[in-house]
């Protein structure tokens, strides 16, 4: 019955992969990096997910959301399990992910600037004469920037 | 595993909890838009730190315990927060210098819980640790400039520092129910100076020598601030008892 099991933890991740974040709606769930392992029990399906950032609202939200999509598909006993270590990291991101939160118009995490400091490439233009103009954006995972050469405003998705 | 006493991980929360409500009174308040956000993403960071403390120690607990009931339905003579973070916001300095002065302490004791053996605060401790040691550079950041600014930061920090200077001691001496576990608070303390030395230094800030210091806070007895704080934070719980969204 293993291969069974396969199967089925399989066909999960096929679903989880159509989950979105709240915030960042461009971005699943797995393309985050957020689950971090998938079990199957006596017809219970178990989700193991880690928070982002500690306060992050979001995650109740994603955590509703994996719920719900695991409903639609039939599925009935539902447990959700929120583990703390080893604690979430940027590096985690799929590198999919990465190309489409640039596509969205969010800079990616780069190790490079694992400090939020001027220079961060434009996510419109490319550019990389940019300026930071504050370390904490609109949600706790991004840095505000602003690219001097297209002169848009931009978010940068800082590495945790 | 070893398991932290019921009181210290209450106090870890209470800690952080009453500290994100004071910031988050910024809301809306802050100086320019994007110090606005900053301070209350803050804020969002250190509620999330209470969040897993009280859930934690409502486990141990047992019983109706739950986060909830931890925040909203203790009076203060039973909140074990250090006195400093229950201060005033004051001016923009005076919130500033309050984070400094914590995130520094917060960085320090986090980083000690991490490799303590309880596995669970280690965890807790782990994931908030990324999140500390950003705010110590925001506000570390933020002492220099306003205390190496103008006439009137420079005055303003000064005054910054008479207000809290006194209740960074009481950080420091560790309650009875502190002892028992790894961290030692009272080891913290050289670390810490040396921290604020070096950027005290470079904001052109002088360092206090010798001042009373304040205590009370770890065992319930607090300034006045804190009933009003609470007041304003569980108004809603005591109002409307059971109330959900």
């Amino acid at each position: 019955m293993v291969i069974d099991s396969e199967i089925s933890t399989k066909k999960i991740w096929q679903i989880l992969e159509t989950v979105c974040d709240p915030e960042v709606p461009v971005l699943t769930v797995t393309d985050l990096g957020i689950i971090r392992d998938v079990k199957i029990k006596d017809n219970e399906v178990e989700i193991i997910i880690t928070p982002t950032y500690t306060g992050c609202p979001a995650m109740d939200m994603i955590a509703i959301n994996i719920k719900w999509a695991l409903l639609e598909k039939g599925y009935k006993k539902i447990k959700i399990t929120s583990v703390l270590s080893p604690a979430w990291t940027t590096d985690w991101m799929s590198e999919e992910g990465k190309r489409k939160l640039k596509d969205y118009g969010i800079a990616a995490p780069d190790r490079k600037f694992e400090i939020a400091v001027d220079g961060v490439a434009c996510p419109l233009c490319n550019s990389t004469c940019t300026k930071l103009i504050s370390e904490f954006g609109s949600t706790a995972c991004k840095a505000l920037y602003q690219c001097r050469d297209c002169k848009e405003p931009f978010d940068y998705f800082k590495c945790h | 595993m070893k398991i932290s006493s019921i009181d210290h991980i209450l106090q870890l929360a209470d800690n952080a909890l009453i500290i994100a409500q004071r910031n988050a009174e910024w809301c809306g308040h802050g100086p320019i838009l994007e110090q606005d956000i900053a301070i209350t993403n803050i804020s969002l960071d250190l509620l999330g730190q209470a969040r897993n403390f009280y859930q934690y120690t409502a486990t141990l607990m047992g019983n109706d315990a739950t986060e909830d009931s931890l925040a909203y339905l203790r009076t203060e003579r039973e909140f074990k927060n250090c006195l400093l973070v229950e201060q005033p916001n004051g001016d923009w300095g005076q919130t500033i210098l309050r984070q400094f002065f914590f995130s520094a302490y917060q960085f320090l004791l986090y980083k000690k819980l991490k490799d303590g053996s309880d596995e669970q605060l280690s965890a807790i401790a782990e994931k908030a640790l990324k999140e500390v040691t950003y705010h110590l550079r925001w506000s570390s950041e933020w002492v220099i400039r306003l205390g190496d600014g103008t006439k009137e930061s420079h005055q303003r920090m000064l005054t910054a520092i008479d207000e809290l200077w006194r209740y960074t001691g009481e950080l420091f001496i560790a309650a009875d129910y502190e002892k028992s576990t790894g961290a030692d608070v009272s080891l913290l303390k050289d670390e810490w100076m040396e921290k604020i030395v070096t950027v005290f230094n470079e904001a052109t800030l002088p360092v206090p020598e010798k001042v009373f210091m304040q205590t009370g806070g770890k065992t319930g007895i607090h300034t006045e601030h804190l009933g009003f704080i609470l007041t304003e934070l569980q108004y809603l719980q005591r109002a409307y008892p059971n109330a959900t969204w």
